[in-house]
Formats: C-alpha cells, structure tokens, sequence
C-alpha cells in the first residue's frame, strides 16, 4: 500500500498526527485497564498526559497472558477480579471523550476480541477515540486475509511485533502490513524482561538498517534512564510497561506510581 | 456416520483441520514453533529416526500393548468388549508413546533440555524417564492443585531427576502448566524443547502427538484381525481431555464408515454444572494455546475454570482434530460425570481385576451411554493405570464400604 493512501485513511487519527509531528525520542506506557482499581482508567490515562508520555498503551486483561510475565499476568487477573471487560473500558473511554487527548492504542489477546467480534470492537474502539490496536497472537497471515480490512475501514492502526528471531523476510512482512509503527521487542523474553535484563542494540540497529517503511519503537524490558537511552539511540521510541505496572502494584496508588516511573526514567 | 475416503487424516500445511487448529502465538514463539513446523515431517520420515522409535517402543515401552478379551464384561453387558492395555505400557499410560517420538525429535533437532507440562502427572512422569533414559535435563510444569492430589506422580519424576516447577497462576492446574511452559520456551528459546503432552497446542504439535499416538489404533487393527478376522470394531470407546489417548485410539478408524468413534468428556459434577470440564458439549469456538477449538470460556472469551475428579482431564480445552472430528459427525463426546466415572472404576475393578486411571474409568463409563447391538466389538482404550488414584479411590471404597457416595470427597483429593 502507498503510503499517501495510508494518510487518507488515518486522517483524524491522533496516533497519525502525532507520529508525523514527533519521529523520535517517542515515550509510550503500557497499563492494564481496570488495574488498582476497575475505575482507574481515566486517572491514569490522565495522570500519562500530564506526566508527559506520547502515547500509552491500553491492556485488554486476559485469563491466560502468553507473553506475559508475573507482573502483568498479576495486574491482569486483578483487573478482571474487578469487573474490567471490553465493553465496559469502552464505556469508560467514552465517558473520557474531550477529557483526555492523548493518543490510545488497545492491546490485548485475540480470543476475547473474536468472542467481541472484530466488527464491532473496531467499530466501539473507533467511536471510544482508540488510534490502533496490537493482537500479539494474530498471525499476519489471517490478519491480512481476514482481518485487516475491517481495521482499516475504521482507521483504526493495526501494530505488528518483531523480535530478534525473526527472519528479515517476516519483518518485512510485519513492516507492509503495520500502520504507524513496528513494535519491536528487545529481547526473546516474556514482559518484565529475560533473564540478562540487557536489551538487543545489534537487533534494534539491524532493523534501522532494513529501511523499513514504518518507524521501529522499542520495548520489553525497558525500566530505567539507561534502558530509554538505548531504545531512543536505536528506534523512535520507548514503551514501558513492566516497571509501571510494578510500581502500580508496590504503591496501589496511581499518581505515586507515575510520579516514580517518570522520575526513575528522566529524574 | 458419515462415509469419508480412507485417506490418512492431516491438517492442512497452517495447520488446520477445517476452521480448528492453526498457530495463534506471540510472534515471542513463532521461531520456535516455526522451527519445529519445518523439520518435524523429514525427521520422522528418516529410517534412522522410525528404527529407532521403533525398537524402543518395543523394547523400552513394552509394546505391542494387548489387546485383552474383557469376559466378563463382555457377559455383563451384553458386548464383546476388548480394552487396548495402554495401562500396561512403561510409566503407567499412554504418554509413553508419545514422549518417546518427541524425544528422539528433540535429539536430531540438537536441543539440549526438555520442557513438559503435566496434568495428572502421567505425561510429567513419561518425560522424565525419557530424559532420565536419553541423558537429558528435564523440567516439568505442574499446577500446584495437581501436584497436591496426585503427589505420588510428583515424588516419581523427582526421582527420575526432574525438577517439578508447581504452578500457582491461575486455575493452578494443566491449562497454567501449560501457560508457564509456554513462557519458559519463550525465554529460553535456544537449546530447550517444549514436549507438550497432548493433541493440543499450535501447529504442528496436535499433528506430531495424534501421529505418534495413532501406533495405538495401528496396533488394535493387527489385533483386532487375528482374534475377530476383522479390522474395523463396531465402536472405539476412549477419554478425552486434551485428546491425545483418543486421537490415537480413533486415528486408523476415522471415517472408514463402520466403526462408531465415541470420546468421554469429563463432565466434572455434571455438564451442567458450573463444575465441568466438558469442553465439546458446553465450550464454544476460541483460541486456547495456540490453537482455534472448542473451550470453556465465558462470554468474554476468558476462560473459565473447570472441574473433573480427574486431573489429567481438567482442561478446558480440547485438541483441534476432536473438535473437527464432533462437528463433521465423524465422531462424537458424551460428557461423563465423576460419580459416573468412580463407579466404572470399581465396576472394572471388579469385574476383571484391573484399576483403571481415573482418566481411562470416563471411558469405561461410556459403555452405560453409547447404543450397541448385542454381541458389537467394542474396544475400549485402556489408557492408564490407577495407582496414581488410589488416594482418591480409597476415600470413595470408605463411603462405599459403609453405603454411601461421600459428594464432596473430590475436594480431599
């Protein structure tokens, strides 16, 4: 697809502005919705705007997260003791409508989304503000022949993950079928970070020299300066999500939470 | 029954058997299932690999299992009933089958170390005498429910030198054991094989395990013709948690238009109840593991907690190939409740001397489900023994001994 088609489709869509305005030294937080708390959402979507994050990244809480590590499978099963379901974060973002403007991404596990229904969770996502979407267990295959259409119909972005293992043939595949960004995972490690904790420059610099036609943001084990320095030298960004969720877990208290996770990754 | 060319039954080249199956992973596994997906096929196809599998299977597990004429049960019931002693197999069941194939997979590949879930313990046990035989580090998953009721199973692979992970995520029984394993390849994607234990997963896992499973049905035909002069019985009788005992005993019979495949789903306190696990009969279509079948889940598409006295038939889910097979009429699953399956253990026991797994008793239970003419060939898959149970069986013979079914007693176990 030509990359001017792509622009009329995703007129509008705050991702899209932000990502042609901004190209680098990107900061996106991921938090689990419904997590201390079933109505936290909208304070802690607020709270990222006003701590100064680009972007966040909302999580779908699922029963069985396989890419997950204790942390989030822990912040998930709270979220879902508390009530959280699709419908009701999409009854919550509505609610936020004008309230919050920053740009919103849903990720989450494809089952819940198909007994959904994509059709209309695209269509909810689009109406609730949501920018994209990213079903770390969705084939790109059954993506492009099934899904992709519907995603693209609602302007919704759709985010492929490429990891070190995976062959230059794959992300390419990856590249021509994302909108918006390639997330890259760092390391081959659930979330929360394997076991050296040292995230993979030589895959993030590889992906820079492919030429790829979305911009490559990084995450997976990202926590600390040191970590947000990397992902800013090799990719456009940085995405945190562990080490929030952690603080979120520590403190129980949203503002203390962001306030420390800010301040460990730029104090 | 519909009448289906004899042909050998695989999943499409995604995986697929009609819209079941597939691989619905994180791209954090795709090299790893991909890897597996690209060399399983030639490997097993080598002379090297198949002489060697099959000497082992011969000499090591023990087979061909019989193919033993139940007289008894036979005249009780009006049938000529025959159950395939997978219970007299090494390690107690059926698992051996396939660990063994996966194993020898495993070495050819070059991996160094093997990951397993297990339920009941019986596929946790079968990997650890494999790794203890093929000199391989072993670490196997196990709910922390699971391996509180079936304890002995635990203390064996522990002395086959395992080491036993106990799971507390979730449900902490198989479906979190199979999660965590899932998240340890993840980590560890290099030199560890995932020796999954069942017809479940993402392609090509449920293809390798029905195939290496199907020497179970390819045995009963030689069997079957020298004691009946025939090949094909008039039902195969098999339980069915993830599927792997069924799918072997079914596999060289599906669709030959004579025999009736039937499988037990554990219908836990009932099929109705909140406390099942009957994921055919009261599951609808979602993703579990990797793969597009049927499972328990809520309207949300989480998935619920099941319930079954037995372990090893505690998953809501259920192999792509059985889902397939349900909706194409090829075979069908009647849901077996505990109390029903306990009393087709102390009725087997009775009558013809052998403790079944609780597992194999869901089985045997069909024979008071299923409609057959007086005097059809039935043979029942005997898939594991019941040692591993006598805890659970012990607490029931107390209530029974003194004239009562104790309902509660599952929760001692």
């Amino acid at each position: 697809m030509e990359k001017s088609e792509k622009m009329d489709e995703y007129r509008g869509n705050p991702l899209m502005q932000l990502l042609q305005t901004k190209r680098e030294k990107l900061i996106s937080v991921f938090f689990t919705a419904g997590f201390p708390e079933l109505e936290s959402t909208g304070e802690v979507l607020s709270l990222l705007e006003k701590y100064g994050a680009d972007f966040v990244e909302i999580g779908i809480p699922y029963s069985d997260p396989l890419a997950d590590g204790p942390v989030i499978q822990q912040t998930s099963q709270t979220a879902l003791a508390n009530g959280m379901s699709i419908d009701t974060l999409f009854n919550q973002l509505d609610s936020l409508h004008g309230k919050v403007n920053i740009p919103m991404i849903l990720m989450g596990y494809l089952n819940p989304v198909l007994q959904y229904g994509v059709e209309k969770f695209c269509a909810r996502a689009a109406s609730a503000g949501v920018s994209g979407v990213i079903l770390p267990d969705l084939p790109p295959d059954e993506y492009k022949e099934t899904y992709g259409e519907i995603f693209r119909k609602h302007g919704l972005h759709f985010i492929f993950l490429v990891t070190p293992t995976t062959p230059p043939e794959r992300i390419y595949l990856a590249d021509s079928l994302s909108t918006a960004f390639i997330y890259a995972v760092g390391s081959s490690s659930i979330t929360g970070g394997g076991k050296s904790g040292i995230y993979s420059t030589d895959f993030l610099q590889r992906l820079k020299e492919m030429k790829l036609s979305n911009m490559h943001i990084a995450g997976f084990g990202i926590k600390d300066r040191e970590s947000v320095r990397l992902a800013w030298e090799y990719s456009s960004g940085a995405i945190i999500g562990t080490a929030f969720m952690k603080k979120l877990i520590e403190s129980g208290d949203p503002q203390k939470a962001t306030g420390q996770l800010m301040n460990d990754l730029f104090g | 029954m519909t009448k289906k060319e004899k042909t050998e039954i695989n999943p499409d080249n995604r995986g697929f058997y009609g819209q079941y199956g597939g691989s619905y992973i994180p791209e954090l596994l795709w090299a790893n299932v991909e890897e597996l997906r690209t060399r399983y096929s030639p490997i097993m196809s080598e002379k090297s690999y198949t002489d060697e599998l099959d000497r082992l299977l011969r000499d090591y597990a023990g087979r061909p299992t019989p193919l033993y004429h139940a007289a008894n049960l036979s005249r009780k019931t009006g049938a000529k009933i025959y159950l395939k002693r997978e219970d007299l197999c090494h390690t107690g069941s059926h698992k051996l089958n396939n660990v063994l194939g996966q194993a020898l997979l495993a070495v050819k590949m070059g991996k160094k170390q093997i990951i397993a879930e297990t339920g009941a313990g019986q596929h946790g046990v079968a990997t650890a005498t494999v790794c203890a035989l093929m000199n391989l580090p072993c670490t196997i998953f196990m709910g922390e429910k699971d391996t509180l009721r079936q304890k002995l199973n635990v203390t064996r692979m522990e002395m086959l030198g395992a080491t036993v992970v106990p799971v507390s995520s979730g449900s902490k029984t198989l479906k979190d054991a199979t999660n965590e394993a899932i998240r340890h390849w993840i980590n560890n994607p290099d030199d560890t094989y995932y020796l999954i234990g069942s017809t479940i997963g993402p392609h090509p896992y449920p293809d390798i395990v029905t195939k290496l499973q199907s020497v179970i049905s390819r045995e009963t035909i030689t069997q079957l013709r020298e004691k009946e002069g025939r090949d094909e019985p008039d039902h195969v009788l098999a339980c069915v948690g993830g599927g792997s005992n069924a799918a072997g005993a079914f596999f060289g019979f599906i669709g030959n238009g004579i025999t009736r495949l039937t499988g037990a789903e554990a219908a836990g306190e009932g099929a109705d109840s909140k406390k099942t696990a009957a994921s055919i009969n009261k599951g609808s279509m979602g993703i579990i593991h990797g793969s597009k079948t049927m499972l328990l889940q809520n309207k949300d598409g989480q998935v619920t907690e099941t319930h079954s006295i037995s372990a090893g038939l505690d998953y809501p889910g259920i192999g792509p190939l059985h889902a397939w097979l349900s909706k194409e009429g090829l075979a069908q699953y009647l849901p077996v409740s505990d109390e029903e399956a306990i009393e087709a253990a102390f009725d087997l026991t009775e009558t013809e001397g052998i403790i079944p797994a609780l597992e194999s008793a869901h089985a045997v239970a069909l024979l008071d489900k299923i409609d057959f003419k007086p005097g059809a060939v039935i043979v029942i898959c005997l898939s594991g023994r019941g040692d591993k149970d006598m805890e659970t069986y012990s607490n029931y013979f107390e209530g029974r001994s003194r004239g009562i079914l104790p309902a509660d007693n599952h929760q001692a176990t």
